[in-house]
């Protein structure tokens, strides 16, 4: 006897019937969380700016994503939250004086030109965030890296020059260099004030304390994996060291590196992008180790004048990924390897 | 400054016509020996390139003409405009092409012929197919995911309700949609005919009743009432034989399942 | 009795929400002989048989039905006594179509037997052999391969290891765990018999450390024996019953790529199976009934039952108390991860149906075929190595020669992709979907 509750078609599908759970809504909504930490001390250190440029990045990103699905005729896509996820990391990479049509400019870069012409989530080449980051950085020179003071800005280091010109530490090394002078020592306070953020930068880079929290929250809930960022930060720290051990005048001590610019953000947050970056775990790891080297040699090669080199370094290693991808496949269990 | 300006205009004015005359002189002396027929008679084509004909593309087809003596009226899109073109080119008597159209011979809409089961996954006929045999309670008909429309070249395929539906206007009768289709219901009939049958249920008429309500049931009361040898019986599905011209349309109104149709 | 502890595990794999408990506690019941039973021709892997019989003959429970059709085939028997109504097309749960003997049972009466080999140890292997394969065994963990051709491997392929599969990685199912508490005894025998066939010196009984129980009682029933015998209890992870992860698991071999257990030297039994040997053996008893699990959240009392084949799923409901209030949205033959989803109650059980999934629609998936987004944990999940992102996206693409090109062929359909997909893609539709192109193009190949 059939009871009368019963629909009146069953459902038919190919196996599995069941389901981990797991979601691309949920995997981006991860992020925004994880990204919090960095979002509370960017508004602590630089206040209102903060606010203005993540907000205007978010709201342009989903308002294009959404005018782009409609315009292509495609289904639509706000609904995963990665136009959110794309828009809170591009703002993060910006420093806080940036005028607000600036961020509209590239927020529009990295949605319509990034992701939408590609084909949409999943099929963009190139890490959105950080190729509008670079398409800002070509366009915009200037605002990109002046650096207003924080809230709480104190003298970096021996001179106090710095907090009002607004320099970077990264910047600071630079141009010493650049002029033939010593670098600056960076006292132990200095390396707390890293440590927490309380330097100059772009909005979301500047807190290791806040971004490492974010990470570890990732980690656990397995939106990424321990690969690429020990593999990035770890190739970073040797590289560096080598540098200071050969030429202890002209290089700083490895972990001004790791705290300084936007390594962290890059190696927890861009790098770890899972659509642009390799699919096995050993590719994974060539992809850090290249992002790595990269990095530095952007850094500290004496005639470049780009005191930063992460964005490059990922969107570099982003435009080899699917090389990574077919080189490294795993072995088929029952062949040789 | 001024200087600077001009200097780039003229340098990159000459650097321009150099690569210009390189070109001209390349396309002159290290030109491919082709048959100009060849090119001659691919203009004639109308350039869909949908393959159709069996070659790859437009050109190729020309080619085999010219140098395999293919038969002149395999351009479904061209028809016999195309056909006769060919012929007064290559100074032969030319041959008549009927133009045809592709036709889903099925009326089962999701109004007329419900689902048996909540299909999901991916949206593609074959694949439908192959997860028990189809969602659609007819086992013979239209299972509309689109896998026709989607390879149509010139999106003259529509799916309304459920149901695939030609439009005879834009079909180029290249046959794509006939290959792909797993049921096998697309056919290729000529353009001019209108009344079609439209179902392919080879089940008794009790079994297609109970699946669907515009199917044939097998009565045989076209080939009664139908012009003689319009309508033929293969088992329990009526077809139609498009030799026979269809003059008397009362024949519509006296299919009880309403599975003859009028275009 | 020693009891091992696996030393491996393979790579990938998944751990699925199990719900076992569900039925786990409930002990075997025996259905009461429906009214009308629906035996299906094709119950195994290979040929259907043909039926032997017509409308209005009268069989006798045990009686052949149906006869072998070819060497990969066994036969049919009947598993009630009755009269043929008739002689239909059925649909089985796989969506395979075949023939089936309709029979309208009547009252208990004798069962057709053959003469039971009480001696076997004495007995000529190929003389068991012949025994197993009139009896109609076959694999009852799922593929249905015919016991009789698994347990006679060509000369050159010797057999050192014989494997007890009692992992029922399948969430939810728990026909083979209350066999192995309540049967212990009789699958020893069954295991016994295997290992004497196929003159292997190693026993190993494979049971999933979810199932403490089931390791007691095997431990407790092998006590005693002879030989180099041992329980591995094996970590639980899905598909730990898949034979090439079980064979790796418990001795380290990995069958070669398009090659069989006995390629390194095993054989996996299935614990279900090797009770069916012993009854087929040692009592003369055909294979004409087995346990099926029937659970699930839709259905009111989750139970075990020893139903006959051809009894269909709307019987076997019935006899576990009903559909609750949660609308079953999906009927399911076998576990959640590699079970066929039927769109009609009236489908009959076979052989190799060890479950019926009732259930209720928050939790199944509903795919939806988003992009493939990289996140790479389809990569971790595969057992076999592949990267099923990938080869969807060349099945989507049509490119099944690209596909193969990655190892395509290597998929073993277990579901442990899609299962932890993000994107809710039907990854294994497209496996399939794949692989019936690349098999379509082999055959047209060859002639």
């Amino acid at each position: 006897m059939k009871s009368e509750n019963q629909p009146d078609l069953y459902m038919v599908s190919s196996s599995p019937h069941t389901h981990s759970g797991s979601s691309v809504e949920r995997i981006m909504l991860d992020v925004l969380i994880a990204l919090a930490p960095a979002f509370a001390a960017s508004f602590y250190f630089f206040g209102l700016n903060a606010i203005r440029l993540t907000g205007t990045c978010v709201i342009t990103c989903v308002v294009a994503e959404w005018l782009c699905r409609k315009a292509m005729k495609r289904t639509g896509s706000i609904g995963d939250l990665s136009a959110v996820v794309t828009g809170v990391l591009l703002a993060f990479n910006l420093p806080p004086s940036l005028p607000g049509w600036m961020a509209v400019a590239g927020s529009l870069f990295a949605i319509t030109i990034c992701k939408q012409l590609f084909g949409g989530l999943g099929y963009n080449v190139f890490n959105p965030a950080l190729a509008a980051r670079a398409f800002m950085l070509i366009s915009f020179l200037v605002p990109m890296t002046k650096w207003s003071s924080s809230n709480w800005a104190t003298s970096l280091a021996s001179g106090a020059a710095d907090a009002a010109t607004g320099a970077t530490p990264l910047g600071l090394i630079k141009e010493a260099v650049k002029a033939g002078d010593a670098i600056p020592h960076f006292g132990s306070e200095t390396i707390m004030n890293l440590f927490t953020g309380n330097i100059n930068g772009c909005i979301g880079e500047t807190s290791a304390l806040a971004l490492l929290i974010g990470a570890a929250y990732l980690l656990f809930r397995k939106v990424i994996t321990w690969h690429i960022p020990v593999a990035y930060i770890g190739t970073v720290f040797i590289y560096a060291s080598i540098l200071h051990i050969v030429s202890p005048a002209t290089s700083v001590l490895p972990h001004i590196h790791l705290l300084s610019g936007g390594l962290l953000l890059g190696a927890f947050f861009m790098a770890t992008d899972m659509v642009t970056s390799p699919i096995t775990k050993r590719g994974m790891l060539i992809f850090g180790v290249g992002c790595g080297i990269i990095t530095m040699v952007i850094r500290t090669v004496k005639t470049g004048d780009y005191p930063e080199g992460v964005s490059f370094a990922i969107l570099l290693m982003n435009a080899v990924t699917p090389l990574i991808n077919r080189g490294c496949r795993n072995r088929v269990f029952g062949t040789k390897s | 400054m001024e200087n600077l300006i001009l200097q780039s205009f003229i340098w990159i004015g000459l650097v321009g016509l150099v690569i210009g005359i390189s070109l001209a002189v390349a396309a002159r002396y290290l030109a491919v020996k082709e048959d100009p027929r060849i090119g001659e008679l691919t203009d004639l084509l109308p350039g869909a390139n949908c393959g159709g004909c069996g070659f790859a593309g437009c050109a190729d087809y020309a080619k085999a003409i010219i140098v395999d003596n293919a038969d002149i009226t395999l351009c479904a899109p061209g028809g016999s405009e195309c056909a006769d073109a060919i012929a007064s080119y290559l100074g032969v008597a030319s041959k008549s092409v009927e133009k045809m159209t592709a036709i889903v011979l099925c009326s089962g809409d999701d109004s007329n012929s419900k689902r048996r089961f909540d299909y999901n996954g991916i949206s593609d006929c074959a694949a439908a197919q192959a997860t028990a045999g189809g969602d659609k309670s007819c086992s013979w008909g239209c299972l509309g995911y689109g896998s026709c429309a989607r390879v149509c070249p010139v999106n003259a395929i529509s799916i309304i309700n459920g149901l695939a539906k030609v439009d005879k206007e834009l079909c180029i009768a290249c046959g794509k949609c006939i290959a792909v289709c797993p049921r096998k219901l697309i056919k290729l009939v000529p353009a001019s005919a209108v009344i079609h049958v439209l179902c392919s249920s080879k089940d008794k008429g009790p079994v297609v009743k109970k699946v669907c309500s515009t199917g044939c049931i097998g009565c045989r009361l076209c080939t009664k009432f139908g012009d003689e040898g319009a309508f033929i019986m293969d088992g329990f599905l009526a077809k139609r034989d498009y030799s026979v011209a269809v003059t008397k349309e009362e024949v519509i109104d006296k299919c009880p399942a309403k599975c003859i149709l009028k275009d | 009795m020693q009891t091992i502890k696996s030393p491996y595990n393979f790579r990938g794999g998944i751990h699925p929400d199990y719900h076992k408990e569900l039925s786990s506690g409930a002990a075997i019941k025996r259905l009461p002989m429906p009214a009308v039973l629906s035996v299906p021709m094709s119950q195994h892997l290979g040929a259907p048989a043909k039926p032997c019989v017509k409308a209005g003959d009268v069989v006798q429970r045990g009686s052949i039905i149906g006869e072998q059709n070819g060497f990969i085939s066994v036969p049919v028997h009947s598993p009630a006594n009755g009269k043929v109504t008739a002689i239909t097309d059925v649909s089985t749960a796989s969506g395979r179509l075949c023939q089936a003997v309709t029979i309208e049972c009547s009252e208990a009466g004798e069962t057709l037997s053959m003469s039971p080999i009480t001696l076997w140890k004495n007995t000529d292997r190929d003389e068991l052999r012949a025994r197993i394969g009139e009896a109609g065994v076959v694999g009852m963990g799922g593929a249905g391969f015919p016991t009789k051709v698994k347990l006679s491997p060509p000369m050159d392929k010797p057999i050192d290891t014989v494997i007890l599969n009692g992992a029922e990685c399948e969430p939810y199912l728990t026909s083979d765990h209350r066999m192995m508490i309540e049967h212990a005894k009789e699958i020893r025998i069954g295991a016994e018999i295997i290992r004497y066939i196929l003159g292997a010196k190693t026993l190993r009984i494979a049971i999933e450390d979810n199932k403490p129980d089931a390791i007691k009682a095997m431990a407790e029933a092998f006590e005693g024996i002879d030989g180099d015998v041992a329980v591995t209890v094996l970590h639980t992870s899905y598909p730990q019953g898949s034979e090439k992860q079980q064979i790796y698991a418990v001795t380290g071999r990995e069958v070669p790529r398009g090659g069989l257990p006995m390629d390194v030297g095993c054989v996996v039994e299935n614990t279900s199976t090797t009770f069916a040997i012993y009854e087929a053996v040692v009592k003369g008893i055909p294979l004409i009934e087995r346990v099926i699990t029937v659970t699930g959240d839709a259905v009111a009392e989750p139970s075990n039952l020893l139903a006959p084949f051809g009894t269909s799923y709307q019987d076997l409901i019935d006899a576990s108390g009903g559909f609750t209030n949660a609308k079953a949205a999906k009927v399911i033959s076998g576990g959640p991860m590699m079970g066929f989803t039927v769109s009609s109650l009236d489908t009959p059980t076979g052989k190799t149906a060890s479950g019926l999934l009732l259930l209720s629609k928050k939790r199944v998936t509903q795919y939806t075929s988003q992009a493939c987004i990289s996140c790479g944990r389809c990569v971790e999940a595969c057992p076999m190595g592949l990267i099923p992102s990938e080869l969807s996206q060349f099945i989507e693409a049509d490119d099944a020669e690209g596909a193969e090109a990655i190892s395509l062929m290597d998929c073993i359909e277990c579901g442990s992709c899609a299962f932890v997909c993000p994107a809710r893609r039907p990854l294994v539709q497209h496996m399939r979907r794949g692989k019936a192109i690349v098999m379509a193009k082999r055959a047209a190949a060859k002639h």
